[in-house]
C-alpha cells in the first residue's frame, strides 16, 4: 500500500482512472482492517459484512470528497464514515423488528423503584438519594409531554439507539435530539428547584 | 423492561449536566476525526473542544462510534 497524504488520497480519488481504482484498493483494505478493530465486540459482524460496509463506506467517501476539509488525516476522515456506515446499518438490523408499543411499555410504578436507595449509604446520603428520584419520578409522570416521555423511556432506559427510534415516530435524528435534551432540562430543573447542586446530584449515588 | 443502578446514574449524570449551548449528532460527528485525532496525540481533547465531549458525554450513540474509531485508529497505529 502506498502511503499517500491527504492532498495525495484527494487528488487519486477525485478523477476515475488507475490512479483512482489503486486508491480504492488501498482505501477498501485499510477501512477493511479498521472496522474489523472497530467491531471486535460485536460478535454478530460477519467478515462479509465488513466487506459491505466499507464497499457502502467508500461510496460515501467518494460522495463526499469535497466536505472533507482536511482538519485531519484523510484515513481518520475515512474510518470515522466507515464506522459510522457500520453502526447504523448494524443499530438497524438489532432494531427494526422491535415496535414502538413493546419499546415503551412500562408496568405501572416500574419506573425509579424506591430500591435504588442504597441503605448502606449514610442518611444524609440516602435523603439525597430520595429527592433525586422523586423529582426524575414527578417530571418524568407530570412534566414531560407525551412525546417526550417516550422518547426518554425508549432511548434512556430501553437503550433504543435514536436513529431507529426517530423512524418509528415519523420523526428525524435532530427532532428527537431535541425533545430527549428539552426532557433533560426539565429534569435538571426540576432537580435544582429542589435546592440541589450538581455535585450534590453527582455524588449522590457515589458515581 | 429493566433498570439498572448504573443506567439510572448515567441518566442522572446526563441530566444534571445539561447544558443550553449543547450540540448535535451532526456537528459533532463533523468534529469527530480531528477530536479523535488528539485524543490519539495525548492530547486535552475535551478541554481543546469541550461541545463535542459535551455531546459525546449526553449521546450513547455517538460515544459508541467514537470508542470504536478509537479502537480502529489505536490498533492501527
Amino acid at each position: 500500500m502506498i502511503d499517500r497524504n491527504n492532498d495525495e488520497w484527494i487528488a487519486a480519488l477525485s478523477s476515475p482512472g488507475p490512479q483512482r481504482d489503486a486508491a480504492l484498493v488501498d482505501l477498501r483494505a485499510l477501512l477493511v482492517r479498521g472496522l474489523g478493530y472497530a467491531m471486535a465486540r460485536h460478535r454478530n459482524v460477519s467478515g462479509a459484512d465488513i466487506e459491505d460496509f466499507a464497499q457502502d463506506a467508500l461510496l460515501k467517501i467518494l460522495d463526499g470528497l469535497k466536505s472533507f476539509r482536511g482538519e485531519s488525516r484523510f484515513t481518520t476522515w475515512a474510518h470515522k464514515v466507515a464506522v459510522h456506515v457500520a453502526f447504523t446499518e448494524l443499530r438497524r438490523r438489532r432494531w427494526r423488528d422491535v415496535s414502538l408499543d413493546e419499546a415503551t411499555s412500562l408496568p405501572e410504578g416500574s419506573l425509579l423503584p424506591q430500591k435504588w436507595i442504597d441503605p448502606s449509604a449514610k442518611t444524609e446520603q440516602q435523603a439525597m438519594q430520595r429527592e433525586i428520584l422523586n423529582a426524575m419520578r414527578h417530571v418524568i409522570a407530570n412534566e414531560l409531554t407525551d412525546k417526550q416521555r417516550q422518547a426518554f423511556i425508549t432511548v434512556h432506559i430501553r437503550g433504543m439507539p435514536m436513529a431507529e427510534l426517530a423512524e418509528k415516530m415519523n420523526t428525524n435524528r435532530n427532532a428527537l435530539y431535541k425533545l430527549l435534551f428539552d426532557a433533560r432540562k426539565k429534569l435538571k430543573k426540576q432537580m435544582m428547584a429542589k435546592g440541589l447542586s450538581a455535585q450534590d446530584v453527582l455524588a449522590a449515588f457515589g458515581s | 423492561m429493566t433498570l439498572d443502578l448504573n443506567t439510572l446514574k448515567r441518566i442522572v449524570r446526563q441530566s444534571i449536566t445539561t447544558r443550553e449551548d449543547e450540540i448535535g449528532c451532526r456537528q459533532c460527528f463533523e468534529q469527530l476525526d480531528r477530536f479523535v485525532e488528539m485524543t490519539l496525540a495525548g492530547k486535552n481533547a475535551a478541554e481543546a473542544m469541550p461541545l463535542v465531549q459535551d455531546h459525546l458525554d449526553h449521546c450513547g450513540d455517538c460515544h459508541q462510534e467514537f470508542e470504536a474509531l478509537l479502537d480502529a485508529l489505536r490498533a492501527l497505529e
